[in-house]
């Protein structure tokens, strides 16, 4: 697999109310990226997609270097905000691909303007609860315990990549406690904001990519999902937590590509 | 100067090994294992005994805050409180509640209304203070988005001054608030509202909209001297900016306070009790302390710069350190002349004219809590009201219907 370098630009919308980092590479029929809380990154299986995509990822409003939370007040706002990205872009419809966090917004899209999603992959996606798998407070895990929480292997070398501010710099602790209000903000305090009412409108072919040791989002939530969502498709990938993408990246990339062809 | 004893209100027996067992002390405690209620009714007649004493012993103000799930304040309704000091309170006191948790409270009209209520049961009596709230109790007790503290927070305190001071009944349309008969009865006593009293951590918001209402601004820390100096310093920098003028009266600080008859007999008193309070009372995980979008942007820039130093006094606690407390200012301890002299220092090079007194700290049992009220009220606070009497200022955020002066003979103190 090539590593692409992507091309980053501020995309402005709704006159300038708006100013998203985005990265894009690659040619092809749109691909939009959501991610998850952990931040925006350019990995491999944004690589593999843009080899026959144009792959768009733009940053969540008022995640990281991206502006405008002050005008999303709630997640029928930021639907809206996202259908009108999409105008910004000239993307009449696109694949979502949503990690996470970046799931629940992919699904919400998927479900209140269904003609603008061909094809959905969900990744460990929010917004759904059960009382005998109640998600995790995000922000209110101890540093240590994370990557038992995300990933299948806690000791593995993924876990000393994984996202995290470094304590001393003052700068990147800002950064990072941005990218997370901007995510809490609809995910908060708990993660269910009625998507289970809506899925039923999702018209799309839908995969679902779980990892089955994913401790943040239980693998029982695909059931959910792929109950709710007609046709949708499950996999369960052994050997991955919350981001199977990385950690178990050729099967899900495969998985995921084969899919979307 | 004005003296308010101003109570916590703690579980004063958690296990020793507390800090290590559970994860904070604020939010997750486990209730049924940790919360005895047969404990709790002790406690709570414990609490409002001192606070009665401190009002037969000429106290200016009484303090009561809120907080929830919350091992070293588990005051929910600091209104129940201040009801109960209403009827029991012959001298006069003040009753500072400080506060309600505005963000709270969905419609807020219910501040407004309990609030009113208390104004009227104490004759006047009523500080009605106007917390933020930290984010332990605000964003994981209550659950409001981190994003929407302030906004509800500033919503509240808007619909509250009009239920308060516009005739009803009237529509208010706001963003969580949206009533069509805003119509409290009463509207309170004082005119034309009890006195605000706003507290605050250091958040430059906060700071401006002390000074732009004009209200006081508190600072309840537990962090000394030398931390509150950084913060007052900042709001009377702020006052000068936006052309306040300097009363002391505008301003409220909160010390933890031990007397004795000797230094050394304060150390031998209360140092366990101290002790308890930094290493237990402050168990709380940096990551409950601030949720991600609780602090505006401008303040997340703000608070970055200045550094915490609970750590400072939870490390000087570990190590059974009194003299680093007492030092750094944590804890004002001593005889009374010790503490007369510290705090006629702190309170001037801070500006303040309102000493929050902490004199119930920790595990500190009833009969010692007595003795450290009954020996401020007798031994130090006479030495301390004429601290702004040189500079002639005026306090207009005292409420109306309270005592204003000195008790005068004993009369009145009686049962």
């Amino acid at each position: 697999m090539t590593h692409v370098e992507p091309e980053q630009s501020f995309v402005e919308v709704c006159g300038g109310k708006f100013k998203i980092r985005t990265l894009q590479a690659g040619h092809g029929a749109p691909l939009l990226y959501l991610h998850g809380a952990g931040g925006l990154f350019w990995d491999p299986l944004l690589d593999a997609l843009a080899a026959d995509h144009h792959v768009v990822a733009p940053e969540h409003p008022g995640a990281g270097e991206s502006q405008g939370l002050e005008h999303v007040e709630d997640l029928w706002d930021l639907v809206l905000y996202y259908n009108e990205l999409l105008d910004t872009l000239g993307i009449e419809s696109a694949a979502v691909l949503g990690h996470s966090f970046g799931g629940m917004v992919a699904a919400e899209l998927a479900a209140t303007s269904p003609h603008r999603v061909e094809r959905l992959v969900l990744i460990a996606p929010f917004g759904l609860w059960r009382d005998d798998h109640p998600v995790p407070d995000i922000s209110g895990i101890p540093p240590a315990s994370l990557p038992g929480l995300v990933l299948a292997d806690p000791d593995g070398p993924l876990a000393a990549m994984l996202p995290s501010p470094d304590p001393t710099d003052p700068e990147s602790l800002f950064r990072a406690s941005l990218t997370m209000s901007s995510i809490l903000q609809f995910i908060w305090p708990l993660p269910d904001k009625g998507l289970s009412k809506r899925l039923y409108r999702v018209k799309s072919p839908t995969l679902l990519v779980w990892g089955a040791q994913d401790g943040l989002v239980h693998p029982a939530y695909g059931e959910d999902f792929a109950a709710a969502i007609d046709g949708a498709r499950l996999e369960i990938i052994d050997g991955a937590g919350h981001l199977p993408q990385l950690e178990r990246a050729e099967q899900t990339i495969g998985l995921i590509t084969d899919f979307l062809r | 100067m004005k003296s308010i004893f101003f109570h916590l209100m703690p579980y004063r027996d958690l296990p020793d090994d507390f800090e290590e067992r559970y994860e904070s002390v604020w939010v997750t405690p486990p209730n049924t294992e940790l919360c005895d209620p047969v404990k709790v009714a002790q406690y709570y007649k414990w609490n409002l005994d001192e606070l009665e004493l401190a009002d037969r012993l000429g106290f200016d103000g009484l303090g009561v805050n809120e907080h929830h799930q919350n091992a070293y304040g588990f005051m929910a309704s600091p209104n129940l409180m201040a009801a109960a000091l209403a009827r029991r309170t012959p001298n006069n006191s003040a009753i500072l509640v400080l506060g309600n948790t505005l963000a709270l409270y969905s419609p807020a009209l219910r501040v407004a209304e309990e609030f009113a209520m208390l104004d009227c049961l104490t004759d006047g009596r009523l500080a009605a203070g106007f917390p933020v709230g930290t984010s332990m109790d605000v964003n994981r007790c209550y659950g409001v988005t981190p994003t929407e503290t302030r906004p509800r927070f500033y919503e509240a305190h808007d619909l509250i001054m009009k239920a308060w001071t516009q005739p009803g009944p009237f529509p208010y349309n706001g963003r969580f608030n949206k009533l069509r008969y805003v119509n409290p009865w009463p509207q309170p006593l004082q005119k034309p509202h009890p006195p605000v009293w706003l507290a605050g951590g250091g958040s430059v918001e906060t700071y401006e909209m002390a000074v732009n209402f004009d209200y006081t601004y508190n600072f309840l820390s537990f962090f000394g001297y030398q931390f509150a100096k950084k913060v007052m310093d900042t709001f009377w920098e702020t006052a000068d900016r936006l052309g306040a003028d300097r009363n002391p009266y505008r301003a409220g600080f909160a010390q933890q306070i031990c007397v004795a008859e000797t230094d050394a007999q304060a150390e031998e008193l209360y140092q366990e009790h101290v002790n308890y309070f930094f290493k237990k009372c402050l168990h709380v995980p940096p990551y409950f302390m601030e949720t991600p979008g609780y602090r505006t942007k401008r303040s997340t820039e703000f608070i970055l710069k200045t550094n915490s130093p609970a750590e400072m006094a939870a490390s000087a606690a570990a190590r059974n350190d009194w003299k680093s407390l007492v030092d750094a200012g944590f804890v004002i301890a001593g005889s009374p002349e010790t503490v007369t002299e510290r705090l006629r220092e702190a309170c001037r090079g801070l500006r303040v004219g309102n000493l929050i007194a902490l004199l119930q700290i920790g595990s500190m049992p009833h009969e010692l809590t007595k003795r450290n009220i009954t020996l401020f009220a007798e031994q130090v606070m006479p030495n301390i009201r004429d601290l702004w009497a040189d500079e002639g200022w005026e306090h207009k955020w005292w409420p109306q219907g309270a005592r204003q002066g000195q008790v005068v003979g004993t009369a009145v103190a009686g049962e």
